[in-house]
């Protein structure tokens, strides 16, 4: 199957979401594609249609009214015709196409079925999002160690608290939403351990005051923290976990201002959960192939490198959200539609947008990436997080490669970057194709410089049955 | 005498290997990490099978055998070296007979080749139905980057020096002999004599080296699936793989060659393009691949494709590796454009430039049984390219 239009959005998360309807609003035929079965991405995710009643989650989420308002416009243009939805689509790799570009999707809606598709369009918005990062640590492998975003996942897309007694662990502010998230739903969260320390911010007053709404948000947090008696330990790592085929342990420590452990701090606590979150990782897999330049996004990630309408350096493509950077949903909804507004511009459309509003959107920009940028200096890595690893530590989970052996390759001068560890180590050849490993083993060999991730050529797993319908119903039309 | 070798790819790496065992002074010059170029772009092959009678087989042959022998000094293990065999087979009566005549030809030169009628009994899950194949029990594989890192690390237990950098010029001394090499930085190597080993970039090395060859690139996209228990045995491919090989056409050609890994992979080749360096995926590629190993394979239908790679084949007008020393600059000598090849004629490429360098044999390598590979027969007598 093969469809076109003037805009293909890949990513119907907040970004996305605002560019499909402000590209919409301005007269373009869009095509919307996620892997979802939802409008709304992680951020937005929601219990599926039929059980949202059942299952209330409003507590849970944010700008709820702009998720709103974003439902009715797209819905208003999917009736018209203008805007096609294509909602449980994995897109696996985007090819340039003439002056556009070819987006190759597995429609998984009859999954395990799959059926290629093909969508075309002078213009490609990618709105991929980000993923949580984490960092390997002994016994992180053990089933009942989850990441932060996923526990917020099971939170949003089914009321489900993952556990009765947490733990949670990493650094950044979104360990506080999942922790008061939790203990909403009864789970009893033992300790938030949060690496950083709280005077970090003090150093950073200029974004904090431009940006009264993340205090407000910030207090009523604390609040229910508070309320639900969750303790918050800062300069505190969780460094290990322990337990007999599942966590039942963890193993927590006071940091030094380098990150390393404080002899005589490290304590035991039971838990039958853990969350681990270390911020968040671009996804960047569709943008990479078609050339786009990466940039140093601050918080040791390379993301997307965008001018102010969100254009790439490649012509015809675009990105907004998480993939320039990790930043939160109401930048992403302004860059989304930043993006749309250079769209439409860059396609000649006659539907321009209302110019005072568009220099509020660049001036909300503004003001969240500034604050995006002192949250990533204020909750960096612990420069000496690797000195939490044994030798037998697992990192790559997948094809189960050690820290031993990921040291080893670096240290005969054999590997220098995660590439060529990859390569000698088979660290990042598994299933998640280093998505997961990748930053821990860059940090290992080459802790200096931001992690950029390896080229994807194929953005998701897709069989090569569903490949192969590809090469057959190209082979019929000719 | 001091030898640079110019490229840390499995080449540069197995003529390190065999010139430091020789006693030579050995300096492999690199801009960037050991098999990181084409090396690391292939599957490993190790055939006699897709090779007619000719030079290229010759040294194919001396190379198998040198394989094992390095195999021994670096572990199998450790370089995930097996000889699993190949698999040919063929699709139609007609693909057969022309197979056995090729098949039969390879025999006449000392090939070990065993024509099989059920190929389902070395294959239990390829596709019903095939006329037949022949086995080539000599094929084998290798982990490319493991195996050009194990080499290039013997090497330097011999003596061998890795030095970073990138080759930008020759220096010559009395008559136009090469004297050593010059590099990005500024540093100067000094050397009696300078393998270009560069693979693909070959060609521009030897245009710094002031001995031009004509290398260029061709592109192939290689499937990699998820990890699944043992299914495929051999290395399976299909006849018309060989006539691709061979072939001159520019534009797309596929033919499928589908095999296992130690890592539980499945590894599924070949596509040949003439694109110059562009690394733009072609999504058509990846589909006419999966559908012919799905045809060679169906069981591979509900396999997931969990990555695709692609790389540069350097390759010579004629499909001939050039090894041996340019009579334009005295003391360089050539060891690239090897194709699909290079992997398997990697030891055998390192013991004759090793030879070349000696002025007699070394390993079974004599350079007067591999004069079709000299970079004379791209030359005038004037010296000039033809």
């Amino acid at each position: 199957m093969s469809a076109s239009g003037d805009l293909v959005v890949v990513g119907a998360g907040p970004a996305g979401m605002a560019a499909a309807a402000t590209a919409l609003d301005g007269g373009l035929r869009v095509l919307l594609v996620d892997s979802g079965a939802a409008l709304g991405g992680q951020f937005w995710r929601h219990p599926p249609q039929q059980a949202r009643h059942a299952i209330p989650t409003a507590d849970l989420h944010h700008g709820l009214p702009t998720y709103r308002a974003l439902c009715a416009t797209l819905s208003a243009h999917a009736r018209t015709g203008r805007l096609t939805l294509l909602l449980n689509h994995h897109v696996w790799t985007t090819a340039r196409e003439g002056d556009g570009f070819a987006v190759h999707a597995m429609d998984r809606s009859r999954a395990p079925e799959e059926t290629a598709v093909v969508l075309r369009a002078p213009a490609l918005l990618v709105a991929t999002g980000a993923y949580d990062r984490q960092l390997p640590f002994p016994g992180w492998d053990l089933p009942g160690v989850l990441t932060i975003g996923g526990l917020q996942s099971l939170l949003k897309g089914g009321g489900v608290a993952a556990g009765r007694r947490v733990v949670l662990g990493g650094t950044g502010p979104f360990l506080l939403p999942v922790a008061a998230a939790l203990a909403a739903r009864g789970a009893e969260v033992v300790a938030v351990c949060e690496a950083a320390a709280p005077s970090a911010w003090l150093r950073h007053p200029v974004p904090l005051l431009r940006n009264p709404a993340k205090w407000v948000e910030a207090a009523r947090y604390a609040g229910t923290l508070a309320r639900h008696r969750v303790p918050v330990r800062t300069r505190t790592a969780i460094v290990g976990a322990e337990g007999d085929g599942r966590v039942a342990m963890v193993r927590v420590a006071s940091l030094d201002a380098d990150g390393s452990t404080l002899p005589g701090t490290e304590r035991r606590i039971e838990a039958d959960t853990v969350g681990v979150g270390w911020g968040f990782v671009p996804q960047l897999d569709l943008l990479i192939p078609l050339g786009c330049d990466l940039a140093d996004a601050g918080d040791g990630t390379m993301a997307a490198a965008v001018d102010d309408g969100q254009r790439t350096g490649v012509p015809g493509l675009y990105a907004a959200g998480e993939t320039c950077g990790v930043g939160g949903a109401v930048l992403a909804v302004s860059e989304g539609a930043i993006a749309a507004v250079s769209v439409l511009t860059d396609l000649r459309s006659p539907g321009r947008p209302n110019v005072r509003r568009l220099a509020a959107k660049h001036a909300a920009v503004a003001r969240h990436r500034a604050f995006a940028r002192a949250m990533a200096q204020a909750h960096p890595l612990p420069t000496a997080w690797s000195s939490w690893l044994t030798d037998d530590t697992l990192v790559c989970r997948c094809e189960e490669v050690t820290a031993g052996a990921v040291r080893a390759a670096s240290a005969d001068g054999s590997a220098s970057d995660h590439r060529q560890v990859k390569q000698l180590t088979r660290a990042g050849m598994g299933w998640c194709q280093g998505r997961m490993c990748g930053p821990a083993v860059h940090c290992l060999v080459a802790r200096d410089q931001p992690y950029a991730p390896a080229e994807r050529l194929i953005a998701t797993p897709a069989t090569l049955g569903g490949l192969a319908g590809l090469d057959e119903s190209t082979t019929d039309h000719v | 005498m001091k030898v640079v070798v110019v490229g840390a790819g499995i080449v540069g790496a197995a003529c390190a290997f065999h010139a430091a065992a020789a006693g030579l002074d050995v300096t492999v010059l690199d801009r960037g990490p050991v098999g990181a170029g084409t090396t690391s772009r292939g599957e490993g092959n190790i055939l006699l099978s897709d090779k007619e009678p000719g030079p290229e087989l010759e040294l194919a042959r001396l190379s198998r055998d040198l394989w094992d022998e390095a195999g021994e000094e670096l572990g199998p293990d450790t370089v995930e070296l097996e000889a699993k065999g190949g698999l040919v087979v063929a699709s139609t009566p007609d693909a057969l007979t022309a197979l056995h005549a090729f098949a039969a030809s390879q025999a006449a030169v000392g090939v070990c080749t065993e024509p099989v009628e059920r190929v389902r009994d070395l294959e239990p899950h390829i596709a019903p139905g095939l006329p037949g194949g022949v086995h080539y029990p000599q094929d084998a594989q290798v982990q490319p980057v493991l195996a050009a890192a194990g080499l290039l690390r013997a090497a330097v237990r011999r003596g061998a020096r890795v030095h970073t950098g990138e080759a930008i010029a020759a220096i010559t001394g009395a008559g136009g002999r090469i004297a050593g090499v010059r590099t990005a930085d500024g540093t100067v190597l000094a050397a009696d004599a300078v393998v270009n080993a560069a693979g693909t970039w070959g060609g521009e090395v030897g245009r710094r080296l002031g001995a031009p060859v004509e290398i260029l690139p061709r592109r192939g996209f290689v499937l990699v699936t998820e990890p699944l228990p043992p299914t495929i045995r051999h290395k399976v491919y299909s006849a018309d793989y060989v006539a691709n090989v061979a072939s001159c056409d520019a534009g797309l050609e596929t033919s499928c060659v589908v095999e296992g890994t130690r890592a539980g992979t499945i590894l599924i080749g070949a596509s040949r393009e003439r694109v110059g360096f562009d690394t733009a995926m072609n999504p058509a590629v990846v589909a006419a691949l999966a559908a012919q190993a799905c045809r060679l394979f169906p069981f591979l239908r509900a396999a997931h494709l969990i990555r695709a790679y692609r790389g540069f084949r350097p390759y010579c007008p004629d499909h001939l590796p050039v090894i041996g020393p340019d009579p334009r600059v005295p003391g360089v000598v050539h060891a690239c454009g090897h194709e699909g090849a290079g992997i398997g004629l990697a030891p055998g490429t390192g013991a004759l430039v090793t030879a070349h360098l000696l002025g007699r044999p070394w390993r079974g390598a004599d350079p007067a049984a591999h004069t079709g590979l000299l970079p004379d027969r791209f030359l005038t007598t004037g010296g000039m390219p033809k």
